[in-house]
């Protein structure tokens, strides 16, 4: 396998990672199991699966970002594919 | 000083300010910000694009919803925000990398189609001409507000500002303006939330307020605002009332559409490296998030002050109903706009205002509309002036900068995409500029027609555009990087097939081009098909694109040598050319 095509095969797998957070955040936290998770109360009176869909799930999506940023630029650098 | 005088000088000098800060930036920095290869920083880039992001919906109409939904407008949170990490992984660096200026110039080349083009510049205008409705809304509710008039004499005198700043270039392309946009916008949104969460549960951050409790009670606010509602017959704030397929697919339509409106993705193009595209669409969330993380407690909050102003709970009057004769100056304010309404059925001259399941009343209160709720919410608490007029300065900047964006998309898509790429490549720039301008008045007049009776409120209006995108322009982008074996026939395909059932799916239930009592079947859950709203059908029309691209991709002809060999070089970031300018 070529050097291009691994870089690619690793970037796929990168974001495949993240996106499996993000769907486990927003779609199943905050949709799929918030009756669930709001017999859970945080800050006092926030129910969880509430302040998932209201909160917690912007608060994972901007870390995300950076994290595939991050991790993107060190795949950059490893397969010689990095701007100047 | 009079409310009036106090909003007319706030309004005026937040204009006055962006309009120094153009002067400024245009006189002393021109090509050094935008110089080959420099771009503009992407912390900055990343606020600018909060402030082009943040429109009516965003703003004034957002919260409102959440107010009266609770929890089921969550959807729009998720959505709106949800989508910046598939614009990140999935689009921005690709697209920077090719480095092209508008949208359809990208599809038109990777699909090597001119008629691919014409179809994403169409999908292009549509959900964008549906997005600017959904912000003549917002508008018209501003200005019909702050003039005192009906709502239909706001949009119009709003249609004329939103030609004339979009004609001086919405002062577009000057980071520096769109900076002072942000901080005007965050800073009057979150100012008033601040106060009502201090004056509610002694907490001055509303993100940690709405798990509080209440100040000299020992209910929290959230189980307090459930109470009040369900006691008033209203449903829970905080339970969940839509069915849950729909839910999901709204809130996957927000997304894919967030990633899909061209307006935000060229803002990405403009970064110096791709590596910077994928950190300013963080930074511009990080922006973003500082609002829409607070809009549910400005939601919420608004909610139980409307309650309590009307029925309070506690004090002297604990448990009354308010009086008609003694109704605030707010309620008299939003009643000349014709947003507010109210009908006094059994004639005992107090306001009741109760839900659908109240036995004892019939709710009076027969118009709120939504959209009103940000702008009263400083009022409905009683704050001072001068925070009412802020809040309607962000408000006011929030709309006409979203507004003359996306008319300067449509525009140049027409003038510089239809007309100079493919009808008349000999055009003068003279008559580039001429259709331009024509196409903008153009859409604002359509969309101000539609504004008078739009299709529903701000976000949902909004929503429907988002759904729009999602369904044509987000999957023969993603496609066009990711899926090496689609071809032209098979994009276009796929474009017009997600947009065309989208489009026939919204119109069936929202009227044949939005206009009034010409819809096929009424608007509600029973008649949905498996209870998938309008709103919600984008995702569908997602899905329909991507399996109709690949499948007709895979019985024709593979796309030439020289496009896979694009595609293989838009994947490494090594090699992009300079940020083009925008």
């Amino acid at each position: 396998m070529s050097d291009a095509q691994k870089y690619w095969q690793a970037n796929i797998r990168l974001v495949i990672g993240c996106l499996i957070v993000w769907f486990i955040v927003s779609f199943g936290f905050g949709i799929l199991l918030v009756e669930q998770l709001n017999s859970i109360r945080i800050l006092g009176g926030y129910p969880l699966g509430l302040w998932f869909s209201q909160q917690g799930s912007i608060y994972t999506f901007v870390v995300l970002i950076f994290f595939y940023a991050w991790r993107m630029n060190k795949l950059d650098i490893k397969f010689n594919v990095r701007e100047n | 000083m009079s409310l009036k005088l106090m909003t007319y000088l706030v309004v005026g000098a937040t204009f006055a300010l962006y309009l120094y800060i153009a002067f400024k930036a245009r006189a002393s920095t021109t090509g050094e910000f935008y110089v080959a290869g420099k771009g503009v920083h992407p912390v900055l880039n990343g606020m600018a694009t909060g402030a082009d992001w943040m429109s009516a919906a965003s703003f004034i109409s957002m919260a409102g919803l959440i107010a009266f939904k609770g929890y089921d407008a969550s959807v729009y949170l998720m959505g709106f925000s949800g989508g910046y990490c598939l614009l990140a992984m999935l689009l921005a660096p690709y697209l920077r990398k090719y480095g092209k200026f508008t949208v359809p110039e990208f599809i038109g080349d990777r699909y090597y189609s001119n008629f691919a083009r014409v179809v994403a510049v169409i999908c292009l205008i549509v959900a964008s001409l549906t997005y600017v409705i959904g912000q003549m809304k917002g508008v018209g509710v501003a200005f019909s507000r702050f003039l005192e008039l009906p709502y239909e004499v706001g949009l119009g005198v709003g249609m004329v500002i939103v030609f004339f700043y979009a004609v001086m270039g919405g002062m577009k392309g000057v980071t520096y303006t769109q900076v002072a946009q942000y901080c005007v916008m965050i800073f009057a949104y979150t100012v008033p939330v601040v106060f009502i969460s201090l004056q509610l549960t002694g907490n001055p951050i509303p993100q940690l307020g709405m798990g509080a409790q209440m100040t000299g009670d020992d209910m929290f606010l959230l189980d307090k605002l459930d109470q009040t509602l369900v006691d008033l017959g209203f449903n829970e704030f905080t339970a969940q009332k839509g069915n849950t397929l729909n839910i999901f697919l709204f809130t996957l339509s927000l997304m894919i559409g967030t990633a899909g409106l061209p307006h935000v993705i060229t803002r990405f193009f403009t970064v110096p490296k791709v590596r910077d595209a994928r950190s300013s669409v963080g930074w511009s969330l990080v922006f973003i998030a500082i609002l829409y993380t607070t809009a549910p407690a400005v939601g919420a909050m608004a909610r139980l002050n409307l309650m309590e102003t009307i029925h309070p709970t506690s004090g002297a009057n604990a448990g009354e109903w308010l009086k008609y004769d003694e109704r605030p100056q707010w309620f008299k304010n939003w009643e000349k706009t014709g947003l507010l309404t109210f009908e006094d059925k059994n004639k005992d001259g107090l306001i009741q205002y109760v839900g659908a399941k109240n036995k004892e009343f019939e709710n009076e209160m027969v118009k709120v509309d939504r959209d009103i709720m940000v702008l009263a919410n400083p009022e409905i608490a009683k704050l001072p002036n001068w925070v009412i007029a802020l809040v309607a300065a962000g408000g006011i900047a929030a709309a006409l900068s979203t507004a003359a964006g996306l008319l300067l998309a449509i525009s140049s898509s027409i003038s510089h995409d239809l007309l100079k790429g493919i009808v008349m490549p000999n055009m003068s720039d003279k008559s580039e500029l001429l259709a331009g301008r024509i196409a903008m008045a153009g859409a604002i007049l359509v969309a101000g027609v539609l504004g008078l009776n739009p299709p529903g409120f701000a976000a949902q209006v909004v929503a429907l555009a988002f759904g729009l995108a999602a369904s044509s322009i987000f999957p023969a982008l993603m496609m066009g990087v990711f899926a090496k074996r689609v071809n032209n026939i098979g994009a276009v395909c796929g474009m017009l097939v997600g947009l065309g059932s989208t489009l026939v799916y919204i119109f069936w239930f929202k009227g044949w081009f939005f206009i009034p009592g010409t819809a096929m079947a009424a608007d509600n859950a029973s008649n949905w098909l498996f209870g998938i709203g309008p709103s919600s059908f984008g995702a569908i029309g997602a899905l329909l694109n991507f399996t109709v691209a690949l499948a007709v991709s895979s019985i024709t002809k593979a796309p030439p040598e020289h496009i896979q060999h694009l595609v293989e070089d838009i994947r490494v970031p090594m090699g992009a050319g300079s940020a083009v300018e925008h």
